[in-house]
């Protein structure tokens, strides 16, 4: 029978939360790595029993933890993540340049056909890969070499690339995202990039339509039409239909466009869900009622989904890395919030229950899907 | 023989109960302890100082001897008791700071 596995990285440690293909009845394993903020936790999709966490604190730094079981044991491997060559500036929140500076990494995303290859997303903002399980870690120097870096800038959570797809149909594309520098594509393995923000307007940058600057928040994509991408920007909700060339705003009848997390289901290509957030300044649910939403059009026509959810007195945010998708049929879909619940539906987002309560802080989210 | 007492998190991390044994060659200085803790735990690496410019971590105390040792400079021989075994060189994590909670 199908499994589901359920990675969770928190501000205190990492908890792996398991079921059978019903999705009703929940085992949580945890925390690993106690009292280290987790920032994300991912398996391969080459060897499901292979994961890959980042671990850091800013006392003792990085660290990158490897379990080769599933997550039943892990063990530390290479943590040493330094630029190549001179390290370059960008922008500081006072706009005077500062030097790049590792910080931490945000995002591990492990490769589609090879366990022990993994690429990092670093604040500051750069892109690590790994060939050897994690091992060693060398930088694709050519994003954070780009003549636009000096230009970028932090979002108030860091200059942290957060975002890599990678595309199983086109070998050599990569796409990453930069708060607040906006969306890069490689289409040679990550030895070249370019920007792809045509369409992206930002009030809160000197030029709203400027190449770079814009703070975009999450990109999600279907991998049977990699050509069509969905992006929670810090504003508005975005759509491509050719790899990010150009972009157009599919916001629609949010109550809020304002968001972290965007994802699409697994089996219908254009039906997306974000969670709508009131605004940048207060980081909590419109109208303090938890509500994914979603569109079954690609965009601009979205219902809400409530049912299971706190509807009053709700005051958590979900972080741009904390909503996963399974792929059973009908999947499920599954968030985690700041005050620490992680909220799972079987059955695509219509009826909602917490699958776990009273974690740390939720970081991020990801499922595996088990057969 | 030097005496090495690491912050709880760091003894978790390198599987070690209590304090940690580390044998010199030659003479005791910051350095030279932290090259052998890290050569026999090599998951120490870069959590106590950086691993390019082994500059320590900016919350990262070594205290010794009920003295603040975290500013002196890494080839200073550590004090004797120290040296001898006879006093713990102490790696801690700084009371303040190092994490938003």
């Amino acid at each position: 029978m199908s499994r589901v596995r359920v990675l969770v990285g928190t501000h205190k440690g990492a908890f792996v939360i398991t079921a059978d293909g019903k999705r009703q009845k929940w085992d949580v394993s945890g925390p690993h790595f106690a009292g280290w903020e987790v920032y994300h936790v991912k398996a391969s999709p080459a060897d499901p029993n292979r994961l890959y966490a980042s671990q850091n604190t800013g006392w003792f730094g990085q660290l990158i933890q490897r379990s080769d079981d599933g997550g039943k044991t892990w063990a530390p491997v290479g943590n040493q993540f330094a630029y190549e060559g001179e390290a370059g500036t960008h922008l500081w929140y006072d706009g005077t340049p500062r030097p790049f500076e590792f910080k931490r990494i945000w995002h591990l995303e492990p490769s589609l056909d090879h366990p022990d290859t993994v690429y990092a997303g670093a604040e500051d903002a750069a892109l690590f890969r790994t060939s050897d399980g994690g091992k060693t870690w060398q930088e694709l120097s050519g994003l954070r070499r780009h003549p636009t870096a000096p230009h970028w800038a932090p979002g108030a959570g860091g200059m942290c690339l957060h975002t890599i797809l990678l595309d199983a149909s086109h070998p050599g594309r990569i796409l990453v995202a930069i708060s607040a520098a906006g969306a890069f594509r490689s289409d040679d393995a990550g030895t070249t990039w370019r920007p792809i923000n045509r369409g992206l307007k930002s009030e809160g940058i000197p030029d709203p339509h400027a190449e770079v600057g814009h703070c975009v928040h999450r990109i999600a994509m279907h991998p049977s039409r990699p050509d069509v991408l969905f992006m929670q920007k810090h504003w508005d909700v975005m759509r491509s239909d050719d790899g990010g060339d150009s972009w157009r705003e599919v916001s629609g009848n949010l109550p809020s466009d304002f968001g972290f997390p965007i994802d699409v289901h697994p089996h219908e290509p254009d039906t997306i869900y974000v969670v709508p957030i009131k605004s940048d300044s207060e980081h909590v649910p419109p109208d303090a009622r938890l509500r994914v939403y979603r569109s079954r059009t690609g965009g601009n026509e979205w219902e809400p989904l409530t049912r299971g959810l706190p509807q009053e007195n709700c005051y958590v945010n979900v972080l741009r890395d904390a909503m996963a998708v399974d792929s059973l049929d009908p999947h499920g879909i599954y968030f985690g919030t700041t005050g620490g619940q992680v909220y799972g539906s079987a059955d695509a987002g219509d009826t909602w229950a917490p699958i776990v309560r009273d974690l740390p802080k939720v970081l991020s989210v990801e499922v595996q899907t088990l057969r | 023989m030097i005496r090495v007492l690491l912050p709880t998190h760091l003894r978790k991390l390198a599987q070690v109960d209590g304090e940690v044994r580390v044998d010199l060659a030659g003479r005791a200085t910051q350095r030279s302890v932290l090259d052998a803790l890290e050569a026999s735990y090599p998951m120490l690496r870069g959590t106590i100082r950086d691993q390019s410019t082994f500059q320590r971590r900016a919350f990262i105390r070594f205290f010794a001897c009920e003295q603040d040792l975290s500013n002196e400079s890494p080839d200073t021989p550590v004090p004797e008791a120290v040296a001898s075994g006879s006093e713990p060189f102490m790696v801690v994590g700084a009371m303040a700071g190092g994490m938003r909670d």
